[in-house]
């Protein structure tokens, strides 16, 4: 395959950035878009340029660090599945692709594709944990589950942190980010202690850290490559208001 | 000179009006509680102009009847001077609400994308914002033209009714009207669904069912204003 990449180049957080035009003749359609890439910064590096920076890490769909937004769609054309996933026989001979990074304020460049996702850590200190003992791990059959919730929380659970949701929001919000992992632990027993300041918490960290607010659009779980569901926001604005009615202290 | 410091010491939650304000989904909630308040008027008024099609007596009389409901306690025009006030704060804090999201959004995304992005999301969704300003501007025409008469081609002293049809014997009028009718269709097909989602009511399960309720209510209610001009145009209303 031959495709034609303009590929957005930023060679660092303050430098102007733009997009640049890269020809490649010998495309495998079996390549993943990550493998594609590698052949680009091998050439690149052979010719003496400097290859284009990106985020990966595992390779298999799991560790959400292949962040690229492909012709305008975070993760690329395929549904529920990430960048490194993703192959080049979804493409056709002869096609241009345009790659950029994230684009959010939270979430600023580092250089050419890589973004400083950091913003997602701030938002999981604010409250994405349980309080517990460790030392001896206790009984797995102690606390009762019902299916119905341990269902929903493990579909939130499956959230990898990667930011597609924010890179496609027309507002900017982690809106469905967040509301996974306040679904996630606050659907099973040993979430409810902290269930409510973890709302409040989570949604004061993530509107100050300028993401912006959720207008319940649904780009998000368009593009999520692990398709967390839309009703998870719901459950996050369900918290939010029980806890804003029943006086919760955030702090 | 000695300066003195003040330190406030401002906590994270102060009263529920704050606290409501203060968070995104606080004023998403403002959004959906005044939208609900919108509805339920835009599905009376809706009703309440239907009664076209009983004839020219039973409108003016539907007509005055607002004005003396509850006229003993209220006052004449007392419950429909209660009504606009009460639709007129809910119109500020929507937009102010409305606006304030809009801002943030705006200064979320510094740098937007080379490659326009592709809409993921419905329609309804995409048009919701410039979509209210539509709506809005609409809401001031037609007040000018129905309620105070100011732009309205009838004679002074005329009934509702005669207003009603003068205004919709001007196509321009009654086209603005469609489509400003269509607008407001689109914005409830999306902010009824996403009140439900604001207030938590949606699940994975009812998801569909939400939506579904949600394009229905803003089929019968955009059928139900938009039949009122075409009558009129068509010449079954006179």
């Amino acid at each position: 395959m031959r495709l034609t990449l303009r590929i957005w180049r930023q060679p660092s957080a303050d430098a102007k950035g733009k997009m640049k035009k890269y020809v490649l003749d010998d495309v495998e359609p079996d390549m993943s878009f990550l493998e594609m890439l590698d052949v680009l910064n091998e050439k690149l590096i052979l010719d003496d340029e400097d290859p284009v920076s990106f985020d990966h890490d595992c390779r298999e769909g799991i560790c959400g660090s292949c962040a690229m937004v492909i012709n305008g769609t975070p993760h690329g054309p395929q549904k529920n599945t990430t960048t490194c996933q993703l192959h080049m026989r979804h493409f056709n001979d002869g096609d241009t692709i345009d790659v950029e990074p994230w684009r959010a304020r939270a979430f600023p460049v580092v250089k050419d594709l890589v973004t400083d996702r950091s913003a997602f850590d701030e938002i999981i200190k604010a409250g994405g944990y349980i309080s517990v003992n460790t030392g001896s791990a206790p009984e797995a059959h102690a606390i009762p589950v019902d299916k119905v919730s341990a269902d929903d929380a493990f579909d939130a659970a499956t959230c990898i942190g990667c930011g597609a949701c924010v890179a496609a929001c027309p507002n900017g919000s982690s809106m469905l980010f967040t509301s996974a992992k306040v679904t996630h632990l606050g659907l099973l027993p040993q979430g409810q202690p902290e269930r409510a300041t973890r709302a409040m918490n989570m949604l004061a960290k993530q509107d100050e850290l300028d993401f912006g607010g959720c207008t319940n659009v649904g780009a998000c779980h368009e593009v999520c490559p692990k398709g967390i569901p839309l009703a998870s926001i719901a459950q996050l604005n369900h918290d939010v208001l029980g806890a804003t009615l029943s006086g919760a202290r955030s702090d | 000179m000695r300066t003195y410091r003040f330190h406030v010491v401002i906590t994270p939650q102060r009263n529920i009006v704050s606290r409501t304000w203060g968070t995104s989904v606080g004023r998403k909630s403002v959004m959906a509680v005044t939208g609900v308040i919108f509805l339920l008027f835009v599905i009376a008024h809706m009703l309440g102009n239907l009664k076209i099609f009983f004839g020219i007596t039973a409108f003016d009389e539907y007509s005055e009847h607002l004005r003396t409901l509850g006229a003993e306690i209220f006052g004449y025009s007392g419950v429909l001077w209660i009504l606009r006030v009460v639709l007129l704060a809910s119109v500020v804090l929507h937009m102010w609400a409305a606006i304030s999201l809009w801002y943030r959004a705006k200064r979320a995304r510094p740098v937007g994308y080379q490659h326009r992005p592709s809409w993921q999301g419905s329609y309804a969704a995409r048009t919701m914002r410039w979509g209210g300003v539509i709506i809005a501007l609409f809401v001031v025409w037609h007040i000018l033209d129905l309620t105070t008469g100011t732009v309205n081609p009838a004679p002074a002293g005329s009934g509702a009714y005669e207003k009603l049809v003068a205004s919709f014997d001007r196509p321009v009028v009654a086209i603005f009207y469609i489509l400003a009718m269509l607008a407001l269709g689109l914005h409830i097909r999306h902010g009824l669904w996403s009140a439900l989602q604001t207030f938590g009511a949606n699940s994975a399960l009812k998801q569909n069912a939400l939506k579904t309720l949600a394009f229905v209510v803003a089929a019968v209610i955009t059928v139900g204003f938009v039949i009122i001009p075409v009558s009129v145009m068509t010449g079954l209303v006179r």
